[in-house]
């Protein structure tokens, strides 16, 4: 029913827009009253009046419902419409008919329950109506056909074809697909569009509120250090002398790229137009990226070290004088190297035996040589007897040992030496079959003043005197044997082997100053006797590879140790076995060193030309460690074969040190 | 007997570090999802003390990371991020291989992004940190701002960079904080100080580059995107300082001035805007409309413990910093086409020059070639048919050396056609006994206001030329031993001394000096250099086996430096001969 209503309205609606002149209102009531009654419409010729707009609201109801009512519905402001006070009854109805000549187009309306008179123009529509035709006046049932298919080629296709059945329905398919969106975004699967915002380049003040707090959490955090900034080098128009030459270039080219001083070539253009893109560009800025988050970084302590600073402050050389430092004089007269040399007791002469097979002696003061022995042999070395009230020198030669009386002393002197060396024989004719000889010399050699000779076995390398002068040791080095030193007394010519075992090739041996102790060095340790107990007392260690030469100190409680290995070991016997300073001032082997007997020097000599006087005081308290302090280089020995100064020693009262080397010539440094 | 035994490695070093892998897998990453993390967050490898101890005994070679930098990376928001765009990409995946293009159109729609404005200010907690380190942001900027838009980034990326980098170069014209520039084989070097801070970049040259195949790009995006993101903010910061408007505005004068141009033929609309910025040749506008503003004359205070010396030479750096940033005020430049307009632009901005160029170069150009108040031309060809008389026309390397110099650097050196002087690199600052380029030392006098001796010279040498030759060559000589003469001066007297200690000790000293009183005055002072030397080599020879050691390489070091700077003295000796003697043939 409803839809058949619907579809009336429609075809009315398109009649009144197409134009009746009828109004507004009007037709809309009109509409209303068609409804429910077509036929009435037309016999009614009732009440034609109400201009004014009473509408009802109550939409399209039965009326019915308000029967009982005093109204019939509400207008547009929401009042009651009430019902007109008298209802008309069949015989009004009847009278009305007869009387008024306006019934026949009179309608009742039920909704405002007011009769309407229609106009002329409804009356006429209604007729047309009723006879099938159109409503509106003007339309033209019978306009000329148009045709749609013609002889012309029409540039747009034109079917005549009626459009499917489905595109009026509502499309299921779609329907299901919408659902499923509505469903999916109702769950939160699909978001719905987000607005599109720009926050790439949306930029705020970050540091509106600075805080530390944050800081603190990295703690650990190491700045990346900058970029170097680049140098004149890097310039396109650089100074000449940043340009690579031709070897530099190759040299540049040969290395691998990391050892290169420079990454790139330095160049020059004339001008600025010229210079092109730099190859390595990127690269340059990717090695940056990637040593920003791949390098693993340490924080250096880089310490600014003054290297001033680092020297020792040493008491000023200055203030230790005296010491040697140039040299007075020169010996010259041996032909071949100078390997020993020896000062008298009484400081006034010297002796020096060299391989030219001489044993000179000297006058220090005036560098005169006052004597020469012919030994016949290289002569290795050569020591003065220590005692002052003697005059006798012992020479070292091959596998002899000579005692020399140069005869160069007071006649008391040389008469007490004379009374030492004749003394034996009375008391000791029977020794004979030991390993060592003694003999007296004769004729020639008697008259050089070669009063005694001691054969060895063996070559003989070194020989020392004791200090009291009567005692002298000989050190035979030898590997494979026990026979390696021997002690011999002079005033009875006697001699004996300390040793039943080898401990080592024997260096060089020395009398302790004072008390009864004997210093063997061998190659890398230095061993002290006691010769009364007759036993090993202490045993240094040198930290030397091969021990040259050994000094002691006239105190004796400090000895110093030369050694091949450039290295000067000074040992404080109260202090330690291992050295208390090691000093490394050469630089090629140490031949020879010396302590001062009077004065806090002693000296070492190197086969690098060069004899380092060092101040070296020792203090009787024992807390108190020795002062070493290096004062002078003396220089002036030139090197020959490799081999510089052989010998060294002091004046025995003078702050002067002799000095002996291979060229030959023995020097005096004051 | 009593207590647990000790496990190795369960305490100590062992525990603090930890190795790359296993911090991947601790934080649930791939690998290239970690190396952007870690860019993104500056965590960075750690060199342990004891590699072995860390390494659980073995010696291989790994990387290792402070066990406290990936905790903290635990609970970087950004991590969950990266899992959400790997959780993209897959379904992206699927959808394209469906071919369910609606579905794909959705998913790009609603790709997750993430901001790193947490990051930078967790990483620059205040802003001189940032400015700290924006040098490599700096350079990464220009660099990507050059790249073609050719794929190797995102364009959008590219425009950014060139977007934040002009904001760059227009804050630093308007600070009028550029101190140095340096044209080097690289690119250009240009350093500013702001806020105290020299910050130094490097600009490319304007080629299209050639992308190297073995360089990994997407380390440089994450870079970059780092990068720009504190590049930004820095940018807002430093226009907000000078109350400048953030996103820049040209101002209104400016921008009229400019109005009247044919801005269709340049750019489309949307990029006008910027093009005009990069211009660079406008001024910008304010958020105080007052423009000139008076800069309170910031009274000294001496700092304590500082003498008033230091001060005073502080006072000289300020009226000197002052006086360069007025360098070019006054003059007026034009830039013919082939000259590289941004730098140059660019410069003579941050000085207080005007700049104008072709209007076929570049938008922007304030006034035409024809203009007579202008009074430098700078070209870069041997020479220019038409020429104005009353400008100067130079090449471009004066600009750079002027700022270099701080000064007004004579215009002769540098006219068309002349051989340019080197070009020195602003950045070195040598100490003494490092070798001097002699320009430098020219410049350094014109600095302190002395007149260019060496040209005078030269005029001297062309006049006497004629006179006699041998004179001038010996003067050609002593000029250039200048510069070597106290190394040589040092060697001499170390020569000297050998010998005589030599004599000495040969006893030839007293045959050989005999000579008036004079000689014996030197001969103390000698004397008394002679001792302390020996004194100092006896000392050194005391000394203990570790401080020798350090001692010697602390003096192996110099030495090395002194015979580097001997070796450039002598390099430009023998060059500068050279060219003298070729000098002559040509006369001849």
């Amino acid at each position: 029913n409803e839809d058949l209503s619907d579809s009336e309205d429609s075809v009315y609606s398109g009649l009144e827009d197409s134009g009746s002149d009828s109004e507004d209102d009007e037709d809309e009531e009109e509409g209303s009253e068609h409804d429910e009654e077509e036929e009435e419409e037309e016999e009614d010729n009732d009440d034609n009046d109400d201009d004014d707009d009473i509408r009802n609201t109550v939409g399209n109801i039965p009326m019915e419902w308000y029967r009982d009512f005093p109204h019939i519905g509400y207008d547009l402001d929401g009042k009651k419409i009430y019902k007109p006070i008298r209802n008309k009854d069949e015989l009004d109805d009847f009278l009305d008919k007869m009387e008024n000549p306006e019934y026949w187009r009179t309608v009742h309306d039920k909704k405002t329950g007011s009769d309407i008179v229609l106009s002329d123009e409804q009356v006429e529509l209604v007729n047309r109506l009723q006879r099938g035709q159109f409503g509106d006046v003007n339309f033209n049932e019978y306009q000329p056909s148009v045709e749609f298919f013609s002889k012309d080629v029409m540039l747009h296709p034109v079917t005549n074809r009626p459009a499917d059945k489905r595109s009026f329905i509502p499309s299921l398919i779609e329907k299901e697909k919408v659902s499923k969106l509505v469903h999916a975004i109702k769950m939160g699967w699909i978001k719905p569009r987000r607005v599109e915002e720009d926050s790439r380049g949306h930029y705020y003040d970050l540091w509106a509120s600075e805080d530390s707090s944050i800081l603190a959490k990295h703690r650990m955090h190491l700045p990346a250090p900058k970029t170097p900034l680049p140098g004149h080098q890097e310039s396109y128009n650089p100074p000449p002398e940043y340009l690579l030459t031709d070897e530099e270039r190759a040299l540049w080219e040969q290395q691998d790229p990391s050892d290169r001083k420079l990454p790139y070539v330095p160049m020059k253009f004339s001008s600025l137009r010229q210079v092109p893109a730099f190859p390595r560009f990127i690269h340059d800025r990717f090695e940056r990226c990637l040593d920003l988050y791949l390098c693993p970084r340490q924080r250096k302590m880089r310490v600014n070290v003054n290297p001033e600073d680092l020297i020792p402050k040493l008491p000023k050389p200055k203030d230790l004088q005296p010491f040697p430092t140039t040299q007075s004089l020169v010996y010259r007269g041996h032909s071949g190297l100078v390997r020993s040399i020896s000062v008298s007791p009484s400081g006034q002469w010297l002796a020096s035996g060299s391989d030219d097979g001489s044993v000179r002696f000297w006058e220090v003061c005036s560098s005169r040589c006052i004597k020469t022995v012919q030994v016949g042999g290289a002569v290795k070395n050569i020591a003065w007897n220590p005692n002052p009230s003697v005059c006798l020198l012992a020479v070292a030669l091959d596998s002899v040992v000579l005692i020399l009386s140069p005869s160069l002393a007071d006649r008391q002197v040389i008469s007490s030496s004379e009374r030492l060396l004749s003394g034996e024989q009375e008391t000791e004719p029977t020794e004979g079959a030991g390993p060592v000889i003694w003999s007296e010399t004769e004729g020639e050699e008697l008259n050089q003043g070669i009063r005694l000779k001691i054969q060895h076995p063996k070559a003989v390398h070194q020989v020392v005197w004791h200090a009291k002068g009567d005692y002298l040791a000989s050190v035979m080095p030898d590997h494979s044997s026990h026979l390696q030193v021997f002690i011999h007394q002079v005033s009875r010519r006697r001699s004996q082997n300390p040793f039943r075992k080898n401990k080592g090739l024997v260096q060089c041996v020395s009398f302790h100053p004072v008390r009864p102790y004997f210093f063997v060095a061998t190659q890398r340790s230095v061993r002290i006797y006691n010769l009364v107990k007759q036993e090993m007392t202490k045993k240094l260690q040198a930290n030397s590879k091969w021990i040259s030469s050994m000094a002691i100190h006239p105190g004796g409680d400090h000895v110093i140790c030369g050694s091949y290995d450039c290295r000067l070991s000074w040992f404080d016997l109260d202090l330690s076995t291992k050295p208390y300073k090691v000093l490394r001032h050469h630089k090629k082997a140490v031949r020879g060193v010396a302590y001062h007997r009077v004065y806090p020097l002693f000296a070492s000599a190197s086969d690098d030309g060069s004899v380092i006087v060092c101040h070296g005081t020792v203090y009787n308290d024992l807390l108190q460690n020795p002062l070493i302090v290096p004062v002078k280089v003396l220089r002036g020995h030139v090197s020959t074969h490799d081999l510089g100064v052989l010998d060294v020693t002091f004046h025995p009262t003078q702050p002067w040190i002799f000095s002996s080397g291979a060229d030959a010539t023995i020097r005096l440094f004051t | 007997m009593g207590g647990l035994q000790k496990k190795k490695f369960e305490r100590g070093s062992a525990t603090n570090y930890i190795t790359r892998n296993k911090a991947r897998k601790k934080l649930q990453l791939s690998l290239p999802d970690f190396r952007r993390l870690c860019i993104l967050k500056g965590i960075y490898p750690h060199e342990p003390k004891h590699k072995k101890k860390v390494n659980k005994g073995s010696t291989a070679p790994r990387t290792f990371y402070l066990l406290k930098d990936i905790r903290f990376l635990l609970h970087e928001p950004i991590v969950r991020k990266f899992r959400d765009y790997k959780v993209f990409v897959r379904k992206l995946k699927r959808a394209y291989g469906k071919t369910e293009w609606s579905a794909v159109e959705r998913l790009k729609e609603n790709k997750p992004t993430y901001k790193l404005d947490h990051i930078i200010k967790e990483r620059y907690p205040t802003f001189i940190d940032a400015l700290r380190d924006i040098d490599d942001a700096l350079c990464m900027g220009f660099l990507f701002s050059t790249f073609a838009r050719t794929g190797k980034c995102h364009v959008q990326t590219i425009q950014l960079c060139r977007r934040l980098t002009v904001e760059w170069m227009n804050y630093v014209i308007a600070a009028r904080a550029l101190r140095k520039v340096f044209i080097s084989i690289k690119g250009i070097y240009y350093q500013a100080e702001v806020m105290g801070q020299l910050i130094t970049w490097l600009v490319p040259y304007q080629f299209s580059h050639d992308h190297p195949t073995d360089v990994d790009y997407r380390v440089m995006a994450t870079f970059t995107e780092l990068y720009t993101t504190l590049l930004g903010f820095v940018n807002f910061r430093l226009y907000h300082s000078l109350n400048l408007l953030y996103p820049p505005k040209l101002d209104s004068k400016a921008e009229s001035e400019l109005k009247d141009e044919n801005e269709e033929d340049y750019a489309m609309n949307s990029e006008c805007y910027l093009e005009k910025l990069s211009a660079l040749s406008a001024s910008l506008s304010r958020v105080v409309s007052s423009a000139e503003e008076e800069e309170a004359e910031l009274d000294q205070f001496p700092i304590e413990g500082e003498d008033i010396e230091k001060m005073e030479a502080r006072e000289k750096e300020h009226t000197q910093q002052e006086a360069q940033k007025k360098l070019f005020e006054g003059l007026k430049f034009y830039l013919n086409r082939e000259v590289p307009r941004e730098s140059l632009a660019f410069i003579i901005r941050c000085f207080g020059g005007e700049v104008s160029w072709d209007k076929s170069v570049c938008i922007g150009s304030t006034y035409e070639v024809t203009d007579e108040t202008i009074t430098h031309q700078i070209v870069d060809r041997p020479n220019i048919d038409k020429q104005h008389i009353n400008r100067y026309y130079i090449q471009p390397q004066w600009v750079y050396d002027c700022v270099n110099a701080k000064i007004r650097l004579p215009v002769e050196d540098y006219f068309l056609g002349v051989t340019l002087p080197p070009h020195l690199s602003p950045f070195v600052e040598e100490k003494d006994g490092d070798y001097v380029p002699p320009e430098k030392v020219k410049i350094m006098a014109l600095q302190r206001g002395e007149k260019p001796a060496h040209e005078q010279e030269d005029d001297d040498e062309e006049e006497e030329e004629g006179e006699d030759e041998e004179e001038e060559e010996q003067e050609d000589d002593d000029n250039n031993d200048d510069d070597d003469d106290d190394e040589e001066e040092e060697e001499e007297e170390e020569k000297n001394l050998k010998k005589m200690e030599q004599q000495r000790s040969q006893g030839k000293s007293l045959q050989v000096k005999v000579t008036p009183g004079k000689v014996k005055v030197e001969n103390t002072v000698r004397l008394e250099q002679e001792e302390k030397a020996e004194e100092k080599r006896l000392a050194i020879m005391m000394m203990k086996k570790k401080e020798k050691y350090l001692y010697d390489k602390i003096m192996f070091g110099k030495k090395r430096k002194i015979r580097e700077a001997n070796k450039l003295a002598a390099k430009r000796k023998a060059h500068d001969d050279a060219e003298k003697a070729k000098k002559k043939k040509t006369r001849k």
